[in-house]
Formats: C-alpha cells, structure tokens, sequence
C-alpha cells in the first residue's frame, strides 16, 4: 500500500474516539442515565485523549501540516518523553482507557472506536515509527562574511589639499599614486 | 412526523426521544439516497452532455459533485449523531419502564403487555435483567447500528484531506466500507424494533381518550380494551435500492470500459522526471481538457490514477504527461525503461499491448473555452497540462485547419514555482509561437509567464540578459515575468480591450488562488464585460 505512515491515520482516528467518548459521556451524565459514573469517566478520558492526539506528528517523509494552535499541546506531549514519543505506549494506553466505556451504552461507541485506533497504533509501532514534534524551525543566518567584522580602523587615504582642489578642475592631473598600501595586508 | 407519533400512545406519554430520533431517521434516509448520485462519474459525464444543449450553468454545477458529495456525507454524520443520542435516551426510557415496576406508573404497565404472547408488545426491552447494551448487540437494529456507525466514522477518518492527499490508498480501500454501511442501513429496520398502536386496536382503545384510565384497561366497565402494538416495516430500502443500482451499473460501465485494449505508440521521457505516455485505443474520442484514469497492471491490479489528456482531439493518439512524484508513478517509470539509457525497442515494454486499461475520458470545466469569445486561462505549476491540450487544439483548428473559430483571443498566464519540470510545455510554447509568426496570427495568443520563486545565483544571470531577444529562461520571445501577477491590471486591461464580450475564466491551480481570481471576476464584471469563472481540479 506504499509507504503510509500509519500513525497518521491512527492520530484522526483517536482524535475522532476522543471526542466520541466525550460526547457519549456528556449525554450520559446530563441525561442522569444508569451507570452515569462511567459516563463522567468517559467524559475524563475523552478529554484526556483529545488533548493527547491533539499535536500532529512530524512525518518521516513529506510535509507535515500542522493543526492550528498545536504548538502549545506539542510542547506539553513533548514534554513527556519516551512515553509520547513510542507508539506502542499509545496503543496499550488506548486500549487500557477505551475498557471502562465499555460497560455503558452511551460510551460503547467511543470505546470501540478508540480500540480500533489503538490496533492501527499497534501497527505503526511494528513498522517501527514514532512521534516526533513539529517545532518551528530556527532559521540559520548565512555566516557573515569575515571582511564585515572588521570595519576599517582608519579613515580612507586622501590625497593631499592641493591635489583634491586641482581634482576639480583637472581630472588627467588628479591621478596619483597612494603612498600607502590599500589592500589588507 | 411529530402528529403521527403524538397519536400512538407511547409518544403521549413517554417523551419525544423517539421522535428525535426517528427525524433524523428520516434525513438519513434522503441523504443516503442522495450521497451516491454525484460519484457516478459516467452517468454525469452523460447527463453534463445532455444538459449542455439547454443550459451551460445548469450543466457547469456538476462540475461540484465532490463538494455535494462532502456536503451530503458532513449531513449524514451530523444526522446519525442526533439519531444515536436520541436512541440512548430512549433507552434509557424503556430501561425505566422495565425497572420502575409499580402498576400507576403507565411505562411500565405499557411495558407489560404482550409478555404472554410476545406478538403485541410495545417496549422492546422484554424484561428487567437485561441492560441496554446488551439489548443493543442482540438486537437486529442495535447491531446493525453499531456496525454501520462504526464504518462511518472509519471512512471519515480517512477521508480527511491529510490522509487522502498523502494515502490515496488507505482512503479508497477504507472508503469501500460503504458497502457494508449501505447493506447494514437496509436491514438496520429489519427487526422491527420501533413499535406503534395497531389500526385495530386504535379502535378498541382509543389514546387521547384512555391514556389516563390506563388502570381500567381491559376491565368490563371500561370502554377501553388492551391496547396492541406492532412493528413498523422497514422504510430505508425504499430509499436507496434506485440509487444503489445505478451505481452498481457505473461500477460495470468502467469495468467494461477499462477492458478495452489501449495500446501504448511513444513514450517520451522529458527532462524533470516527466514521462509522455501516447496511446491508442479503439473507439476513443476526446474533447479538450477531458481526464483518463490510468491503470497499470504490471505496476498495480489495483490503483488507477487520474490524469489529464495533453493532447488534442484532432491527434491521432492520446498523451498524458505525467510527473514522478510518488510510489506509482516511479514504478510506471521504470517499467517503462526510464531508468535505463539505452532506447528500448517498442516490443520489450513490459505487458503493455495486452494489460493497460484506460478509463475515461471524463468531462471537466475546459470544453467549455471554445464557447467564449474572449477566453483567460490561468495555469499554476502542474496544473498547466489542460491547457496543453486546449492550446494545441486551437492551434489545429486555427492555424492548421483554418478552421473558423468563435475564441477570438486566448490570454494565457502560466504561474510556475521553477523553471525545471515545465521543459516539455515551454517547447509547446515555442513551437505555437514559431508558427503563428510565420502564418501572421501572433496576435490570437498572449501569453505571459510568471516565476513565482528563483535562487539568487539565477537572478544574478536573469539581471545581466535582461536585453536579450529571447528570454532566457524558456527561449520564447515573450519574456518571462517575475513574482506573481498584478490580477487587478490584468483583469482591467482585459475588459478595457474587449467590451460588450463575455470573458471566460479558466482555472487550474490552487484553491486560493481560485477564490482571488472569482472575486476578481465579480468585481471587474460590470457594465456590459462579463468575466464568468470556471473552475477544475481533481
């Protein structure tokens, strides 16, 4: 199937879990429905796994798009290390969470649905890759050419008074030789 | 929808959750018939044909059967979201009434009938050990929903714009689980799950007069007989059998067209990894601008890619050049021998003469540019090769031919971010601008090139032969522009030269772009210049 990465396909899809989870345990808790205590923990990790999918993975190969206002949520998922970063952490943390949805009706749907994203996070992990965040790039200035750095020390040679006045009238006769050298020796 | 459950006596008492959920029912329905018309790509190419004769703009509508596509899918999850919070709560209800077992309490004595014959009953929770979810995965309804919803949020998943623009792959494969969505959809009422009062009884116990003596129901002195309860028959199938049928008949039209044999006569490798395919097939006939789909087998059994059609109807070969950008197009190049030096003899292409399909052609917004008198064509980067077909029509037909044709004058602005990987179109150019010289018509076409984006070692070598005859980039006499075009002038100059015409505006490029160019036409249409903006992209 040529060469996807699946943990993008993964991240939508536990995007799209979390926010099914949240909505299930929203209704759940408003509606005062039997089991509502699975539903307010629903409603927990629903948050929870939105804020985690949130930040888009840099890909390996291609541009990366980012979503917008992400740079905040990829500095705190960042900031967690090896535990972000490996995907086989995610698949088993998904897969732990979507469990307590399954115990009522109105958060089934985003259980089962974070199951599925945890098994194409399985996947991506096998293929062997990770999370990596995409930070803005510094940009590198080109190095400043060294004759820059150091201005001139004295001001330019200038011929002397009587050679600039004849300048102006005799530009042949103006011409002179500087006594001193010019390059920087 | 609301009067006819209001009658029934469970909505009289119960709550409307069931009406909430039965609307939305209603909508999907409608937009399930719906979503699978604009994807039948042939029967649209057929009816954009036939629609042409009595109205350009009702016909150029079709040109946006993606975005109702979308339109329609962004309805169905939005419809199936109301329906399944409505059914949760209804649920709930039911539960309730199993649970709540207290004989003043109507839910429950509603929820009593029928025990015994389990024919005429109206909750269908049947007894007080059981929970939703359970009552949901044994259920015809309950799992079928479940199942279809599931397919939903999976084909939408993938149908995200980075999924499908990066794994083309994964998002047709994935989109493919509409079949099971559709069948699902069909035996989601199977079961008969949603209940309503029998005509019969709605003699013998009549809701708005006996839903509060629901106590004396069936005693002698009461008027009012237990009431019964049926299920309604499955409507969905109504809906979606017509339009599931045509596209099952599109499916076949392409399966028999792609069988056609196609034979490749030249494959031309240009400079900047572009390779030129020209085939033959029999029976094909092409208008300008028109898009095949390419299958290859000996790259993949599968994928078909589409393209659009470089050459002109009067050719006596379609071409389509393509670009390697990904894994499909760098397997076709090399099994066409690209990565090779030598020529390859026409015979040692692998498996071309018997197994590569083409599908199409089909019809997008470009046919239309002979209808104008006065026509702007903007191209950016790949999006220039409709137009190479366009402009090597109007050369056959002007120049070669003679022909008389309504397009008095072509503008034609070609935005590129480099001056590589256009090679092949800028020696169409060349030779377009060659021969209209010679036969004295330079006037018909003006065009004008922008380069968007150069290094800074080039711009050192533009600057010093600025005065030079031909430019240097292209070699055409036109010279190459930098930066991106002043719209506002152009689009002024234009209407200034032709008033009291009807300017068309062809698109191929980016989406911004698109919608800078539309307010441009509408801001500079006024008195009696009209510019009308076309769009295509794929």
């Amino acid at each position: 199937m040529g060469k996807i990465e699946w943990a993008m396909w993964a991240n939508e899809q536990a995007l799209a879990s979390g926010l099914i989870l949240l909505a299930g345990g929203i209704v759940g808790v408003a509606g005062q429905f039997r089991g509502w205590e699975f539903a307010a923990y629903a409603v927990a990790a629903g948050v929870f796994v939105c804020l985690l999918e949130y930040p888009r993975s840099k890909r390996a190969k291609g541009t990366s798009v980012e979503r917008s206002g992400q740079y905040c949520f990829t500095v705190c998922v960042k900031a967690f290390g090896p535990l972000t970063r490996n995907y086989y952490v995610r698949a088993f943390l998904h897969a732990a969470i979507c469990v307590p949805g399954g115990f009522m009706l109105a958060t089934v749907l985003g259980c089962v649905c974070l199951g599925i994203a945890s098994l194409i996070y399985l996947a991506a992990a096998i293929r062997g890759e990770h999370w990596e965040p995409i930070l803005p790039r510094k940009d590198v200035r080109k190095p400043v050419a060294e004759s820059i750095k150091n201005p001139p020390q004295n001001p330019p040679p200038r011929p002397p008074p009587e050679t600039r006045r004849k300048q102006a009238k005799d530009l042949e006769g103006a011409a002179y030789d500087n006594p001193s050298s010019v390059t920087d020796d | 929808m609301f009067h006819i459950y209001m009658e029934s006596s469970h909505m009289f008492v119960y709550n409307l959750a069931l009406s909430w959920a039965r609307a939305p029912a209603a909508c999907l329905n409608f937009n399930c018939m719906l979503i699978l018309l604009p994807v039948c790509r042939n029967l649209l190419s057929f009816l954009r044909g036939s629609i042409q004769f009595c109205s350009r703009t009702a016909a150029r509508q079709l040109d946006r059967n993606l975005t109702f596509h979308k339109l329609v899918a962004y309805m169905i999850a939005f419809h199936t979201a109301v329906h399944i919070i409505a059914h949760l709560f209804n649920f709930e209800f039911f539960m309730d009434a199993q649970l709540n077992r207290n004989s003043s309490f109507l839910p429950f004595v509603l929820s009593e009938i029928g025990t015994d014959d389990n024919a005429s009953f109206l909750n269908p929770i049947r007894s007080n050990e059981t929970n939703p979810t359970i009552v949901m995965f044994t259920t015809i309804a309950g799992v079928t929903g479940v199942v279809i919803t599931l397919a939903l949020i999976l084909i939408i998943t993938s149908s995200m714009e980075v999924i499908r623009r990066s794994y083309f792959e994964v998002f047709w494969y994935t989109h493919h689980l509409f079949i099971i969505f559709f069948i699902g959809l069909v035996f989601h009422g199977y079961g008969r799950i949603v209940r309503g009062q029998t005509a019969g009884s709605q003699q013998t116990n009549k809701p708005h007069l006996c839903a509060d003596r629901f106590e004396d129901w069936g005693k002698n002195e009461s008027d009012c007989a237990v009431p019964e309860f049926a299920g309604n028959p499955p409507g969905t199938w109504k809906w979606v059998l017509g339009p599931m049928i045509l596209y099952v008949c599109e499916r076949l039209v392409r399966i028999y067209r792609s069988h056609q044999k196609v034979v490749i006569t030249k494959v031309v490798m240009h400079p900047s990894k572009t390779l030129e395919l020209q085939m033959r097939k029999k029976g094909f006939h092409m208008e300008v601008g028109q898009y095949v789909f390419i299958q290859c087998p000996s790259v993949s059994r599968h994928e078909w890619h589409p393209f659009t059609l470089t050459s002109a109807p009067e050719e006596d070969y379609f071409s389509a050049h393509i670009r390697i950008v990904g894994d499909w197009t760098q397997a076709l190049y090399e099994a066409c021998g690209g990565d090779k030096t030598e020529t390859q003899e026409a015979w040692k292409l692998p498996k071309y003469e018997t197994g590569r399909m083409g599908d199409g052609p089909f019809g997008t917004a470009s046919e239309d540019v002979f209808r104008y008198e006065v026509v702007m064509l903007v191209g950016a980067g790949i999006g220039v090769t409709p137009f190479a077909s366009i402009l090597k029509s109007v050369w056959y037909k002007r120049i070669q031919n003679n022909q008389e044709v309504f397009t008095k004058k072509i503008y034609f602005y070609w935005l590129c971010p480099e001056t590589e990987a256009f090679e092949w179109f800028a020696d169409l150019l060349q030779s377009l601008e060659r021969q209209m010289a010679e036969k004295d018509v330079a006037n018909f076409l003006s065009y004008n090139i922008y380069l968007t984006r150069w290094k800074e070692t080039e711009a050192a070598h533009f600057r010093v032969h600025h005065e030079a005859e031909n430019d240097p980039i292209t070699g055409l006499k036109q010279k190459t522009l930098y930066g991106k075009p002043n719209w506002d002038n152009e689009f002024t100059n234009i209407a200034s030269k032709h008033p009291g015409t009807k300017v068309g505006v062809f698109l191929c490029g980016p989406p911004q772009l698109g919608k800078s160019l539309e307010k441009q036409c509408l801001s500079h249409t006024e008195g009696d210049v009209k510019f009308i903006f076309n769009k295509e992209n794929f």
